[in-house]
């Protein structure tokens, strides 16, 4: 047989609504999260999520470097993404791409606007987010970790911010979507949520969806990054419930 | 999970007490609502409407009129008074920058030493590399640290190594009244200064400083309430060399070099928020 190109495209949601991994269109792949994974850094985290694994650290509020970069009323947020050369199928060649660079910048504006930098003016809150192992949606894993690394690094910020990206595959809107669903699906949203306010910090678009399904898709974001937020608390009490409690009684 | 309870009657300590009517101790991360209980929001907090939040991840304390959080993570956050101890990371013609591990840099302008510093002469007293014990003098509110060394238990440190524990630690690593830090200097014979920005300076033979570098690693990582004392000094009594064992030390006496006297960080007054920790202090003759 060999109609070409079709052949190539796995069928991505089955007639019963079970998606390639097994999962139903609302369902979330695993996520693991490790506060305080790194011992220099002034906080850490390490997530694994479906077969993502990203490591984040935040350094700071500290000295700005390059200097010239140093404001005077608040802290600067930098943000280096970046994915290690074993991190995909075929090597990926190291270094800064556009595709880092635009990561970067859209993670270190969502921190913008959640973490209270004018507590720390003429310092620099450094954030660098190492994906180990990318299997899709790692910019939305990096925020997470970054978030949960920021948190542990006792920076103060509005919130934490939950991150997930929905789509459309295989016809349906799906939330957190795999490798597949997003090489293959016809759409791709990945997007961030401050709980508390309910509102988003980061929302991209790849692909094309009916004003609907845009609609729809926004809803089952807004749910899984309610889930996703309640791993991340889980993960900052697991780290800090036995840890330092001062000493009160001799 | 088993709640542990506080044995002890409660101090009215500056630290203020929890809300939470069972005494209990309550962890809250940024973006938790805090029942503020008509209080205002106080440091670590924010308002939005008429509720108050979490802006930082710590635990929850009344000091009404105000509601806050305690940090129990990140940067020292100085605070005027404070003894501190700082590395040299940059020598310039009229001050050194210490890295105190707070957010910014702190310059130690050579007029707040008791040297006679000529202009540009500066490196010949400190070098990158080297440090100090200093005293936090004032803030501005864009950040910036000034610090002097003029003061009693200020000064340059002479030999040991610097050890480094979380700020929110340093209360327990004092302990009350200097109970731990006491213990420790007796048990080991080393020197030890604690700076209230975590920086640890310990000083004596290599077997004392690995000792107090292990017993400062307890602290750091404890979390039970009480009896950490007891199980630092059973940790270093076991550790004792055949020597010495079950003997305290004498006291580090006339070997140890005299930059950083006895008592010396006893001079600043008590830090109005810290929680039942003691200044810093070293501890040489216990």
């Amino acid at each position: 047989m060999g109609s070409v190109g079709a052949k190539d495209v796995p069928v991505l949601l089955s007639p019963e609504g079970i998606r390639i991994d097994g999962r139903r269109v609302n369902e979330l792949r695993p996520i693991k999260i490790t506060a305080g994974a790194l011992k220099h850094a002034d906080g850490s985290a390490f997530v694994q999520w479906g077969l993502n694994k990203v490591m984040a650290a935040v350094y700071g509020p500290r000295e700005v470097h390059p200097r010239h970069l140093q404001q005077n009323t608040k802290a600067v947020i930098q943000c280096k993404y970046n994915m290690a050369a074993f991190s995909v199928d075929e090597r990926k060649r190291p270094g800064l791409d556009r595709r880092s660079q635009e990561i970067s910048k859209v993670v270190a504006e969502a921190f913008e606007s959640v973490v209270f930098a004018e507590e720390f003016p003429r310092t620099s809150i450094d954030v660098y987010i190492e994906v180990l192992q990318a299997n899709a949606g790692t910019r939305c894993a990096g925020l997470v970790a970054a978030s949960v690394a920021l948190a542990d690094a006792g920076i103060p910020m509005a919130d934490l911010l939950p991150a997930v990206a929905v789509g459309k595959a295989g016809g349906a809107i799906i939330v957190d979507l795999n490798k597949e669903e997003d090489n293959f699906g016809e759409a791709d949203l990945p997007m961030a949520l401050v709980p508390q306010s309910g509102r988003l910090v980061l929302l991209q678009m790849e692909g094309h969806m009916t004003r609907e399904e845009l609609a729809t898709a926004l809803d089952l974001g807004v749910q899984g990054c309610r889930g996703i937020y309640e791993i991340m608390q889980q993960a900052l009490r697991d780290r800090y419930s036995v840890a330092p409690v001062p000493e009160v009684t001799a | 999970m088993g709640g542990s309870h506080r044995t002890g009657p409660r101090r009215r300590g500056p630290r203020g007490s929890s809300p939470h009517p069972s005494g209990e101790r309550v962890l809250v991360l940024p973006g938790e609502e805090i029942p503020s209980q008509g209080l205002k929001p106080g440091p670590g907090t924010y308002r939005v409407g008429g509720r108050v939040y979490a802006s930082v991840l710590g635990l929850l304390s009344a000091r009404p009129p105000f509601v806050q959080v305690i940090p129990l993570s990140g940067r020292y956050i100085p605070k005027p008074n404070d003894v501190v101890i700082g590395t040299v990371t940059d020598v310039q013609g009229t001050f050194w920058l210490l890295d105190i591990g707070a957010p910014r840099w702190a310059p130690l302008h050579m007029t707040g030493t008791p040297w006679k510093v000529d202009v540009g002469e500066t490196e010949q007293y400190l070098r990158v590399g080297e440090s100090v014990v200093v005293r936090v003098e004032n803030l501005d509110p864009t950040g910036r640290i000034g610090v002097t060394m003029l003061g009693e238990g200020l000064g340059k440190l002479e030999g040991g190594s610097i050890v480094h524990v979380s700020p929110a630690r340093v209360p327990r690593v004092v302990g009350r009244g200097g109970s731990m830090i006491q213990t420790i200097t007796r048990q080991t014979g080393a020197q030890v200064a604690v700076g209230q920005n975590g920086r640890v300076w310990v000083n004596g033979d290599p077997e004392a400083i690995h000792r107090v570098r292990e017993a400062l690693r307890m602290i750091s990582e404890d979390g039970q309430r009480s009896g950490l004392t007891e199980r630092v000094e059973s940790y270093l009594r076991s550790t004792a060399s055949s020597d010495e064992a079950g003997e305290d030390h004498p006291p580090a006496g006339e070997s140890a070099h005299r930059d950083a006297p006895e008592g010396s960080f006893a001079s600043s007054p008590p830090p109005d928020d810290r929680d039942d920790s003691d200044e810093p202090r070293t501890d040489e003759n216990n």
